[in-house]
């Protein structure tokens, strides 16, 4: 496949397929959003010659909610619900790197069955967030029945996650030093039900959606970011991947139990927007595979508090009997008065549109001095600058939905 | 007197506010109709595709196959002038804000809100983030939505509340006979949203 | 590959220009100075960093700085991605200007935009330096300096139930 070029002008980058051309005078500036479901809550204003697209400039900051600013003057354990807004729907996802971060500055490591109980429901997230990104996608393309079917199949997901932190979407799971919750004795049972009938499912998925020649149509050769260009615009997640990047911040940098679980990293060569998809597709399959590993394990493993001995050693008796009783850890009291010392500390974790950075730094109080936050979403933002031109107005849409552009994520 | 159709075509001239203000008196008047435009107003409520924060999460999940809220009789819809609702999923920031009032102003009525989420309620979690408005003070609100998000099935009751409420307080009827909404006061904001565009 | 090698391959390919070493848990910095910034960038992705993960700037009022460090990996060269290494410098609260990075790392194009909006930093010779996220009436008020201020509504803090 070809990168299409248009004009003649050398690009900026030096490189094939990323040319932009000056606005002239007989071309047409339309503004797409944010009162649109092609765009989500964003703008992206185009200028178009006939309809192929020529310039394309995002306008974000559409659900900028301020929170680098925000953090700074909460609690350290109060941010935790306050970056999960980035993304409730892969809430631990996005969290557990910020606790990483702060594990690091205290210099403790979580008990092996936190790891294993954050890892359960980092997976059980992944794929919700992958079913969500499909069925906004299958919207965007006009799909109605990806959009239902993979809403419906969510719903499985959101439920487990439910059953183990109770919560749908905003769990607020990961705490430093541990997890907030234990699983709930019948959780095994449901979560290899839950795999089983994703494994049935995927099938069927792959039918209508991924091998239907009319979104085969549709996705083909449409948005295709060359391997180069991939690494040097910096995008993350799927749409790196798709391009042939093999990078997975789980394997980059292995964090909670994914030193000790098998996976597979699934990367394509195409850098299409089908290749996106399959990417996502099969990285619910790996997924399953996790959390089956992390079920089995948490089975076999006695149960103890999900906590770090330096905090578990504080916490007076009732909180002890809450925990056998309930299975949860009694939450703010333990951990309001938390001070970190100063220090400073960067962590990556892999969310299911890419891999988040957080930069952490500490004067020793007990709120923030600075978070700095490189949210996968923000970084895959200039993928409309450079790859959109050159396509028709009606594929961005689908380059919209196929690197899962979530706005509340890139403008944090 | 020639209209493009041809011969003997004929084009009837009259004064439409008029007329259309007698075709009111009639159906609501004397034909009493009022309730019948009630009644078909709550089962015709068409949330406009606004999605303004995280809580779009859930509001997708409403209308999806679990949930289903199309069986109350509403479904989001694409473009504003087709719609007659906005559901305002929780937090508007600055930017935002304008985008939301266009969108109100284009719709046509009677129109009803609802806001969705503790931040659309009272900056819930961002309550004192420099960048967020409170969603009141642009549009007037109808049904608020307490949760963090709610969850789908406190949506799909707040649309039954509203409809409950149109045909109670014969909201919809009262709107056309009067050409205005009688219990609240229209909202308009003091500061303009759209400034930060043109300015 | 540890973090050790990529500093040493860094340290390698910065060679004959001043620096200074910060060191963070999970990451390395390198602070150079204004000037040659742009030299010790290109020398670093010549050694394989080919992306900016994150560009991070810090406030420090006390003492009338700011840092601004481009956290950069690789995506091309395995190894190296293990690591996250910075490069990056220190200006005066006073007159924050340093020159654009967007030629040596396309990636940072849009960061750069948003830390002008945030902090006021200007990047000289930067293609397109606009507002990216915020209104322009907020934007003037430069949010992320530590100057800009916050009300925060205060925990309640009860004591420990015993027993
Ligand atoms: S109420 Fe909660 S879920 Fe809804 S927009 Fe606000 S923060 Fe997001």
């Amino acid at each position: 496949m070809s990168v299409w070029v248009y004009g003649e002008q050398k690009s900026e980058l030096g490189l094939e397929g990323t040319i932009t051309r000056k606005l002239e005078e007989d071309l047409y500036e339309v503004f797409i959003g944010p009162q649109h479901p092609g765009s989500g809550h964003m703008r992206i204003i185009i200028r178009i010659d006939g309809d192929i697209i020529v310039e394309a400039d995002p306008d974000m900051g559409y659900v900028h909610r301020t929170m680098e600013k925000l953090s700074e003057g909460r609690e350290w354990i109060k941010n935790v619900p306050l970056f999960e807004r980035m993304a409730i729907h892969d809430a631990c996802n996005v969290t557990v790197s910020y606790v990483m971060a702060l594990e690091r500055i205290l210099g403790i490591e979580p008990p092996p069955r936190a790891k294993y109980l954050r890892t359960l429901l980092c997976e059980i997230n992944r794929i919700a967030a992958h079913l969500y990104g499909f069925g906004i996608f299958g919207v965007f393309i006009g799909h109605s029945t990806m959009y239902m079917w993979s809403f419906a199949d969510r719903e499985v997901m959101v439920e487990l996650a439910e059953k183990l932190t109770g919560a749908r979407l905003t769990h607020s799971y990961p705490i430093p030093g541990g997890a907030r919750r234990d699983m709930p004795q019948d959780f095994p049972q449901a979560a290899r039900k839950a795999v089983r009938y994703f494994r049935r499912r995927l099938d069927e998925y792959r039918k209508i959606f991924l091998d239907n020649p009319v979104t085969r149509k549709r996705l083909e050769g449409v948005g295709i970011i060359p391997k180069k260009i991939a690494a040097e615009l910096g995008v993350v997640g799927p749409v790196a991947r798709a391009s042939g990047i093999k990078y997975d911040a789980r394997l980059a940098e292995p964090y909670d139990a994914y030193d000790e679980v098998e996976f597979e990293v699934p990367v394509y060569e195409e850098g299409d927007a089908l290749a996106r998809a399959w990417v996502k597709f099969e990285e619910i399959k790996q997924s399953l595979r996790i959390i089956e590993q992390a079920v089995d394990w948490l089975e076999k493993h006695p149960r103890e508090a999900p906590i770090h001995e330096r905090f578990w050693a504080k916490a007076p008796p009732l909180w002890k009997k809450v925990f056998e009783a309930e299975g949860r850890v009694k939450l703010l009291p333990l951990m309001a008065n938390l001070k970190l010392p100063p220090g400073r500390a960067m962590a990556r974790s892999e969310t299911a549109r890419g891999e988040i950075v957080y930069y952490v730094e500490s004067d020793g109080k007990t709120t923030p001095y600075r978070v700095r936050i490189v949210s996968p979403s923000a970084r895959n933002a200039i993928v409309f600058k450079y790859i959109a031109p050159g396509y028709k107005v009606m594929d961005l849409p689908t380059i919209y939905g196929s690197i899962d552009y979530f706005p509340p994520e890139a403008d944090r | 007197m020639e209209g493009n159709g041809g011969n003997g075509g004929r084009v009837y001239v009259g004064n439409l506010d008029k007329s259309a203000k007698r075709a009111k008196q009639l159906v609501m008047g004397k034909l009493r109709m009022g309730k019948a435009v009630d009644w078909a107003t709550a089962f015709s409520l068409w949330p406009v595709h606004l999605t303004t924060s995280c809580c779009g999460c859930e509001f997708a999940a409403t209308w999806s196959p679990r949930f289903d809220a199309e069986q109350h009789g509403a479904l989001p819809w694409v473009g504003a002038r087709q719609t007659n609702m906005i559901l305002i999923e929780g937090t508007v920031t600055k930017k935002m804000a304008c985008a939301v009032r266009v969108t109100w102003e284009q719709m046509p009525s009677p129109k009803f809100a609802i806001a969705m989420g503790a931040c659309a309620i009272d900056g819930g979690i961002f309550y004192n983030s420099y960048n967020i408005v409170r969603p009141w003070e642009i549009i007037p609100v109808d049904v608020y939505i307490p949760g963090c998000p709610p969850r789908p099935e406190a949506v799909a009751r707040a649309i039954i509340e509203l409809q409950r409420k149109i045909r109670k307080q014969r909201v919809a009827s009262k709107w056309i006979e009067e050409g205005w909404r009688p219990d609240r006061e229209y909202v308009k904001p003091k500061e303009d949203p759209c400034s930060w565009w043109r300015g | 590959m540890s973090l050790d090698q990529a500093r040493r391959i860094a340290e390698e390919a910065l060679s004959g220009i001043e620096y200074r070493v910060d060191e963070g848990k999970g990451f390395i910095e390198f602070i150079v100075a204004k000037e040659n910034l742009v030299e010790a960038a290109s020398r670093l992705k010549k050694a394989g960093f080919d992306h900016v993960k994150s560009l991070t700037v810090v406030d420090y009022k006390a003492e009338d700085k700011f840092k601004i460090v481009y956290h950069a990996s690789s995506y091309l060269n395995e190894d190296l991605a293990k690591a996250i290494v910075g490069i990056g410098t220190e200006v005066p609260r006073s007159n924050p200007k340093v020159p654009t990075l967007v030629y040596v790392w396309r990636s940072v194009e849009f960061q750069e935009r948003e830390v002008f909006e945030f902090f006021g930093i200007e990047f000289e010779d930067h293609p397109d330096l606009r507002l990216l996220l915020l209104a322009p009436q907020i934007a003037e008020k430069k949010p992320l300096r530590k100057d800009f201020i916050v009300k925060e509504e205060p925990i309640i803090r009860t004591k420990p139930p015993t027993g």
